[in-house]
Parts: structure tokens; sequence; C-alpha cells
């Protein structure tokens, strides 16, 4: 049987070793009307041949051949990762250790997730980031919560223009405690609306994604002033990690904390997950932060290293008094995450990221040549808000046929929007694929 | 048998990735740029994030020689109890890998990604079955996660059933992310011991059981590696009274094909697919922590959930009574291709016979280990086995000093301090993947590391030595947190 | 870890069951943990300390201690309002391991009842309960 290295005359031995006459006899302490008498209803097993059939024809079922033009974003983006990053995040000293609570084996994954932290607290411009979260959205709840508990208030106010889904999940994670959430609207210029706020108090957090669902670039040096003024936290939420080679920071616009997602560095959509939640904040809430941190330190022989630190803020020491639940995270996203911004560099991220913007703004510009209506005025990313001509439904159907999936519709997130797409285009899509697209959408 | 001991190699030093690399390097090689530039408004460009310039070799060095620092399952035994370190197929690697699956977007239209429904689907329907309950939700990315849906389908229950209730019995022995969970919901934890056996009595839950409980949180096996044999008349103390009962999975490493949760009264429980299911940990994660409930608790499950059509699997948000969501899409995809080629390579026969060899390698560690360490709970263990550091404290020695020592021999200590209810804890599982040989290796080294600490205690007090660091200052790393550089 | 007759138990403080010392020093009492429990916790590495008028009752928390490891919650020996508080802490939190009694001092108390200090242990009854636990 695979993996399994005992021979009969292991077992035998073994058994003689232990006292007991056979495998079964193991489980004498199950009471006996517990035990599963017949075999387990499952497909009879494959050889490793078998199965790469299997999973070679089930991995056809999907439209992710080069033949299919997809423009979908929405909190998963399609980039090009490096070759080098695939290999070396495949070398099993990463892949198959377990957490660094044996910090002096486990080096390697502790200096890696320093760097990390480094560079995803340059990247977000905040003082300090955690080792990493489940995705955007948790990390986004994670740090409601933590903004509420610092306040010691019950409210937050959180953007409509969040992604709909970080929303639904931040709803799962207040409602239990009683927490309120107040959503504020949007104008029709497609970003937050401001006022919305000023008539709101007792806040523990506010909340802002940009760029936002729409895509737009929100004025988060003015919310973030205006919940200050509030006394309460400001948290920076986004999406696509990679809109800051080319955008301000949060950091750099007064945000108190910052959540999203990282999965644009490095990491495949893999159909949503694993993901890389990021948590950054300013080092003064440092010890109220969820979730792990590596801290730098030294050895006996005063030799720099890395360890696990202010481990008693999480479940394993404070227990229900944890800052979060959290066990498990997403370290490997995180070394791919490094890796990424690493092989890029900062000219490299700069440039990349602003090829993104080029080619958004590409398609754009040809779009209202050829009277496509975009909504929204505001600056955008690689993201963005379009209306087609006529019927929207048919024509996402004929431009299915031709293997192009024209963004996402509005429709289930925003039902005013009905007949409004968010259209995504990245570094991955040649001239030829944007050029098809405006042509295929033009009546 | 000198030749168990680490010995040296040549493990370079490297530095942090901004003390090396030179401005204008790249390891990255830049799509051809074809569209025009156009201007960017001033109010929102920045300057871009700091990071370094390094070239492809830079990089492919750094983390090469990093990757050297490390030890994993791949390197060598690594017996940590509760975390079931078996062996991470390198076949699961190649599927999770697949182009149709790495490159699916979440929001893709449901006809257009038909494989990656009837894999999720299928991985429904075997841990449903693996665990003799009824429905299942892949969405939760890790134990803790699923512990958290757990609490909420809990919640969710007894708000519908009109009666909410304000507490959760959490044993002593139980994992932090236990009680942790549970506060998550807004629950107060109650304690309760185990007995002398090193189980939960039912006396006892009678006891703390009432109408304001909303339920008890078990792990089965418990973190002592025991059955908890009265976990059915438990479970019956426990609904008398109105209340669900939720069982920790982590340790169902021992149970395949043998007990099945759903029938000893669990109402809803988590499995760890990173554990018994043999994806890798990854250095902490990613996991996934699908959550599976019996009927009752179905109506709660996180959306979206499989549905099929006319022999089409779809995404449904149609569930009114659902929690809501714990992630933003669906879970975490490319750990459970890994867990679904597990189970497809398996089978029914593997998977049993998997457990089986997991619980007698733990019995095999505790029978010839138990003369050299001590052994609270001398009984049958399932998976894994606990033992203490009491016979070495007249020496002086500590269940760290051994653990740092057995660094130095080439093995991964086991969990160490945990459960709490063991002073010096010393928790190991070593998985069925283990042969006969390496543990007779492993428990030779700790015989040998007992003998040191009588003889020479300083080799375990100055160990480790062969790694790439000694001790770490742990105390000034609290004090004076320097968390980025 | 210290055996029980190497541990300090000065006489001029009183002790509470769960190792916080109390000094009354004129009308106001000053407190801190006793070197059992600065033993027991090992090398402290972070203290949290109320604000400067804050009351509590007897018994209640008031302060949390922690280790590298462990997370100790501190119980206020007698009901009263903050009226000092040891900044030197933020700092240098090891001064509670060096000087438990002196410059390892938590809060200053403006009590509500002097009288509470008299049910707290002397230094002798300390030591003979600790004894006792062994």
């Amino acid at each position: 049987m695979p993996y399994l290295p005992h021979t009969e005359e292991d077992i035998r031995s073994m058994l003689e070793a232990v006292g007991v006459k056979a495998l079964d006899a193991l489980f004498d302490t199950v009471p006996g009307h517990h035990r599963v008498r017949e075999d387990l209803d499952l497909p009879r097993p494959m050889s490793e041949w078998e199965l790469n059939d299997h999973m070679d024809a089930l991995s056809r079922m999907a439209a992710t051949g080069p033949e299919y033009k997809v423009f979908l974003g929405a909190g998963s983006y399609d980039h090009f990762i490096p070759a080098t990053v695939s290999q070396l995040l495949s070398r099993s000293e990463f892949v198959t250790a377990y957490t660094p609570y044996q910090p002096e084996m486990s080096q390697g994954t502790l200096q890696a997730i320093y760097e990390y932290q480094t560079l995803a607290a340059r990247l977000l411009g905040m003082e300090i980031a955690t080792a990493s979260h489940y995705d955007g959205a948790t990390a986004l709840a994670e740090s409601l919560l933590m903004a509420l508990r610092l306040t010691k208030r019950s409210r937050v106010a959180v953007s409509s223009l969040i992604h709909p889904l970080y929303r639904e999940v931040v709803r799962t994670y207040l409602e239990p405690t009683g927490h309120e959430l107040v959503e504020l609207p949007y104008l029709p210029t497609g970003v937050t609306d401001l006022s919305a706020l000023e008539a709101l108090d007792d806040l523990g957090a506010v909340a802002v994604q940009s760029p936002n669902f729409f895509g737009s670039v929100e004025d988060i040096s003015a919310f973030s002033a205006l919940a200050h003024e509030k006394k309460a936290l400001f948290v920076s939420a986004f999406t696509e990690a990679l809109s800051f080679g080319l955008l301000k920071s949060p950091g750099s616009q007064g945000a108190d904390i910052v959540a999203g997602e990282g999965q644009s560095l490095g990491i495949p959509r893999s159909f949503g997950g694993p993901a890389l939640g990021m948590l950054a904040a300013k080092r003064e809430i440092m010890r109220s932060l969820p979730g792990r941190l590596v801290g730098r330190t030294t050895d006996l022989d005063g030799k720099r290293g890395f360890v696990l630190t202010l481990a008693t803020r999480e479940q394993h020491i404070r227990r229900e008094k944890a800052t979060s639940n959290i066990c498990t995270n997403n370290s490997l996203c995180a070394l791919a995450g490094v890796m990424y911004m690493a092989s890029l560099g900062r000219t490299g991220v700069r440039e990349l990221s602003r090829l993104n913007y080029d080619k958004a703004e590409h398609v754009k510009s040809e779009f209202k040549k050829a009277g496509v209506v975009l909504p929204f005025e505001a600056p955008t990313f690689n993201e963005f808000v379009v209306k087609f001509f006529g019927d929207s439904k048919a024509l996402y159907q004929r431009l299915l046929e031709k293997k192009i999936i024209p963004g996402l519709s509005l429709a289930p997130y925003y039902p005013e929007l009905a007949d409004h797409f968010l259209i995504c285009v990245t570094e991955t899509k040649s001239r030829e694929d944007l050029d098809a697209l405006v042509r295929e959408v033009t009546p | 048998m000198n030749d168990i001991l680490g010995t040296t190699g040549l493990v370079l030093n490297e530095p942090l990735l901004w003390e090396k690399g030179r401005k204008g390097r790249r390891a990255f090689s830049m799509p051809r740029r074809d569209v025009e530039s156009f201007p960017v408004d001033p109010a929102v460009e920045g300057p871009g994030p700091d990071f370094p310039d390094l070239s492809e070799m830079d990089v492919v060095r750094h983390y090469t020689r990093l990757s050297q620092w490390n030890f994993g399952v791949d390197t060598g035994l690594y017996p940590l109890g509760s975390c079931t370190m078996k062996y991470n197929p390198k076949t699961n690697e190649r599927q999770a890998a697949l182009p149709g699956f790495t490159g699916a977007h979440p929001l893709l239209p449901g006809d257009l990604c038909q494989g990656a429904l009837a894999l999720m689907r299928d991985l429904e329907r075997y841990l449903a079955e693996i665990t003799g309950m009824d429905a299942v939700s892949l969405q939760p990315a890790a134990g803790a996660h699923g512990e958290l849906a757990g609490m909420l389908l809990i919640h969710a229950y007894h708000h519908r059933q009109g009666t909410p209730r304000s507490k959760i019995i959490v044993p002593d022995t139980a994992h932090g992310t236990n009680p942790a969970s549970v506060a998550l919901c807004g629950y107060r934890p109650v304690a309760v011991q185990s007995n002398d056996r090193g189980i939960l009595s039912a006396e006892e839950i009678a006891q703390v059981m009432d109408e304001e409980t909303a339920g008890i949180m078990v792990t089965n096996p418990n973190t002592l590696g025991l059955f908890e044999e009265e976990l059915e008349r438990i479970a019956q103390i426990v609904h008398d009274k109105g209340g669900l009962v939720y069982c920790d999975g982590a340790n169902l490493n021992a149970l395949m094909g043998m007990v099945k949760m759903g029938h000893m009264g669990v109402d809803v429980m988590h499995v760890n697919l990173h554990k018994t299911f043999s994806t890798p940990h990854g250095g902490g994660g990613p996991g996934a922590g699908p959550v599976c409930v019996k009927e009752a608790l179905e109506p709660f499950l996180p959306v979206p959930r499989m549905v099929e059509r006319s022999g089409r699997y779809a995404l449904s948000h149609d569930f009114p009574q659902s929690i809501g969501k714990m992630g933003a899409f669906y879970g975490n995809f490319g750990v459970m291709v890994k867990a679904y080629s597990y189970i497809r390579t398996m089978g029914a026969q593997g998977l049993k016979r998997a457990s089986q060899l997991a619980v007698l390698n733990a019995n095999y560690l505790k029978e010839r280990l138990k003369g050299t360490l001590d052994l609270p709970y001398d009984r049958p263990c399932m998976h894994e086995c606990v033992f203490s550091d009491k016979h070495q404290q007249k020496a002086r020695i500590t269940t760290l000093d051994m653990a740092k020592r057995l660094m130095d021999y080439g093995f991964h200590p086991p969990t160490v301090y945990f459960p709490l209810v063991v002073h010096g804890a010393i928790m190991a599982e070593p998985t069925e993947t283990e042969s006969r040989e390496d543990l007779d290796r492993f428990i030779e080294a700790l015989k040998r590391i007992v003998k040191e600490g009588e003889e020479d205690p300083d080799l375990l007090h100055e160990a480790p030595r062969k790694c790439k660091v000694r001790r770490l200052d742990e105390v000034t790393a609290a004090r004076k947190p320097c968390l980025a550089g | 870890m210290k055996e029980v007759n190497e541990l300090v138990l000065p006489d001029d403080v009183r002790y509470a069951e769960d190792h916080e010392w109390a000094r009354l020093e004129g009308d106001k009492v000053r407190v801190g943990l006793d070197d059992y429990a600065q033993d027991q916790l090992g090398d402290i590495v972070f203290v949290e300390l109320p604000r400067v008028g804050e009351a509590f009752e007897k018994g209640e928390v008031f302060a949390t201690v922690e280790s590298v490891k462990a997370v100790c919650e501190c119980y206020l020996p007698m009901g009263g309002e903050i009226v000092e508080v040891n900044q030197a802490l933020e700092e240098a939190p090891e001064l509670m391991n060096q000087s438990p009694y002196g410059d390892g001092w938590m809060v200053v108390v403006n009590p509500r009842s002097v009288s509470e200090l008299d049910s707290l242990m002397t230094s002798a009854a300390c030591l003979d309960k600790l004894k006792g636990e062994e």
C-alpha cells in the first residue's frame, strides 16, 4: 500500500513488542458497537499513473487554456509567476516543514517570513506586518475585531464598495459578538460617500477599500482624517496588492491598519485558494495584532537569528483571551509572496504595475472611442466598470462562445448596476487580446 | 552507534534580502510593452515600495541557502503530537500544479469549471463517508477556522431554536484554538477536567451541563492520545439538555475506517487536510479545515454550497439560514486537490491500514520508551503518546533540554509542554509513514540523550550545537520586538 | 527555579494568595509581585499596567505580566484607586525579576480601607503555605 513502509515481519515483531495479537486489538479501548464493520464506501485506489490521467482529465474541464481570454479580477488576479518562484517554493525543506516552533531548525522559514513581513510593510507603507492570514477577507474581519478591542467600541463603518464577498465575511465574524456594522453608501462617481461618515458616531473603526470593488481609487487621506476626528481607527482594505507598485500606499495616507489580499504576488488563482491575507499596522498596536509574528534576535554565540515572538497574544498561551484563534496560517503563500517581490525588485514592481495600468487604460480609451459607457471617472489601476451596448446577457453569451469572458457581471452584487461589468486587464493580456475584446463588444 | 548524531555540512550564511543586490538588478522577465503609456493622476501616484533589486542568481541562491537551514518531514522523523506529520506524497503536488487547476478563476461561470466543482463535490462525499456525517463544507481554511465555523453553526442552531445559550464546555486537555474559537463566537468556555484515566467522565459533564450550555467541544482521541471511551454517554447527556457535540478532528489519523465519529453522537466536527490527509504543512500553512455536520445543522453551513442540477455541479448561495461566509471564495482549493489525490491513491483499505499502523507505531514508541521516560498514563494509546520529564528532574534536565538535544541527533522534537495537564509533557506522534528502523533510531537517540543527561548534562543544556544557530534569545525578542528590517 | 528556602520574602510587606505583595507607606499602599511569582514566570518581557485614576475592587485584575511563554493576571490585594504607576517597567520589565520589592514595584494605591491589608499573609505565613504546597 502506498506510503506505508511496514512489512508483514515488521508488523509481527512490533505487535509482539507491544504485547498485542493483531492490529485490530490495538483498538480495544473503542467500545465494540462503535467499530466500523464494513469497508468505507470510497472509490477503489488508483495507481500514480491512473491518478495522473484522471486529474489531467478533470483539470481540462476548465476555462483555463490559452485559448480562453478571461478578463476577471474581483479579488483573484491573473499575473505571470516566474519559474524561479515555483521551483524555489517547491523545495521540500520549505514545503514539508512545520510551524517554526523549534526555531533552531527552522531558520529558513523564519528568516524568509521576517523578510516577507518587511517587504509587505514597505509595500503597504506601514511599520509592521503579520506573517499571514487566510485571505484578504479574513484579514479584514480580524482587523475590525482588533480595532473594536482597542477602542472598546461596538460599531464599525464599512464602505459598500469593499468587495461584497469580503463584507459578507466581516458580517459573519462580527455578528456573533453583537457588533454593529454600518455600510457607507457610494456616490454616482463610483467612490464611497465621505459625507455619510460625517453623520456617524461612536465608531471603533472605519474601513474603505482602495482601489475599490469598482476599481476606482478612493481618497484614503480624507477618510482616515475623518475617522481620526471621530477617534476611530482607520482600516484601509485592498484586493490587488500589485496596485501599490504604482499608487500611493495606504500607510502614506494615514491608515492605522491595512488589510487585504496578496494573491497577486506570485500565487496562482487556484479557484480561489489558498490565498494570502495581508495585515499591516502601526507599531504602537503591535501587541493587539492577531496572527503570527517573526522577530529578529541573537543566539548564544551572538549570531543573528529569528524566532516567533509576542506569542502571548496567541491561542496556545492566551487561549480564550487570545487576539485570534488562528494557528495554521498561509505561510507558504507568504513565502511565494516575498519570493515574487524579491524577484521584481524596486524598479521591476514599478514597471510591471505601470504596464498593468497602461494596458487597462488602453482598453478604457478604445472602449470610449467605440462608445462603450464607462460610468465612473475616478482613476483606476487594472480594473474598471463598463456598460456595454444593448442586451448585456446576450452579449456576454456571444463572447463566451468566442472564449472571451468580458469581466464580472455586477448584477448579483449591485442590482442597481445590473447591466454593468467589472473588467480586469493585467500584463497577461497581449495587445491582440485587448483589441479583440474591444472589437467583439463593439456592435 | 555514533553514526546517529548529526554531522556538519556546508551550510552557508545568507544575508537579508535588502543586504544584497544592486540597484537595477531584476529577477523577473518583464512582459513586452505593446501599449502606449498613459498619464497617471499625480494625486494618486506614489513612489512605489522600497524593494531590494536582485538578480535571478541572487534570488535563487538566497532561497536555496535558506532552505538548507530548515528541517522538513522529507529530512527526517518529525513526531509532533497532534500535528500528524506524515509523508507528503509528491504526486499530490503534481496534481495541484496542473494549469487547469492553478489557472482557474473562482468566479468563472459554472459551466467553465466543472472539473474543479466535481473534485470538490467528490471530496465532500469522501469526508462525509470517512467521518460518518451527513454534509460537508470545504470552506474553512484551517482547523481553527473550521472550529470557528463549528461554533457559528452551533450558535445559529440555538438562535433558530429561540434559545440562545452562553457557554461551551471545553476539556482541560483541549488545544488552545478550542477556547479561542469559543470566545470568538461570544461564548464563555467552561473548563472540565479529565479523570485520572486521562479521559472525560460522563458524571463530570453531567454536573456542568445545563440549559445555558450550547454544547461541548471534545477532541477524540484526546490530546493525551487516549480514546474518549465515554463519548457516547457524554453526547447523550449533552443532547438531553438540548446541547450539541463538537469534535475537534485533529486526531482523526487514529480512526479512519475503524470508527465513524458521526456514529458516536457527534453533531459537528472539523477535519485537518494538512494533518490526516497528507497535505504539506508549508512551514505554517496553508492548510484546510473542512467542517462536517449532521443533517440538523446542514441548513446553517457556510455558503456557497455545492449543488447538483441535471448532472452539472454549481455553487449556490440560496441557503437563507446559512451562517454566511468564512472566506472570500470556497476554501483552499489547491489544498483540496492534494487531499483528494491522497484519498484516491489510498482507497478504503489504504486509509484503514494507515490508521492501524499509526496506532501501532505510537504504541511501539510507548512500550519501548516507557522505561526511559515517565509515562503518566500507562494504557494503550491511539496514534500518539505522552511522556513527561519527571524522571529527569533529579538531574535537573528538562523536556526542553531533551528536545534541543534531539535536534543534534537529526530528529525534530515531539510536541513539548502540551497538553498542559502533564507537567513537562512530551507528546509524540510518529505517524504511519515511519518505518520500524526509523522509530528504532529515534528510540535509541532518546535513550542516549537521557543517559547524556545523567553523565554529561551540558551536552543537553548547550544543545543544539549542529543547527544553523544555537538557542535563541526569545526574551529580548519579546521585550524589544524587531519585526521588520 | 528556586527552592522554597531560597525565596526572598521580606517582612516589611504582606502577601496575597496569588503572590502579589503590598506595603503600607503612610496612607498609601505600594503593590508588586513577590519573588516566588517572578521566579515561576521567568524572564518578564512585558507588563500591562492600569492608568492612574482607575479604581478596582479587592481581587479584581489590575495588570497582566508576561514572560515569553506565559501570561499572569495580577489581582489587586485591596480595593482602591491607582495613584501611581511604575513607568520604568515599560522599558525595563526585567526590574520585576531583578528587584521585585524595590525598583520592580507595579502600582501605588489609595486604599479604600487600610484594614484590608490585615487579611493578607505575613512573610512567615506565606513561606509556610509554599512549603505546604511542595
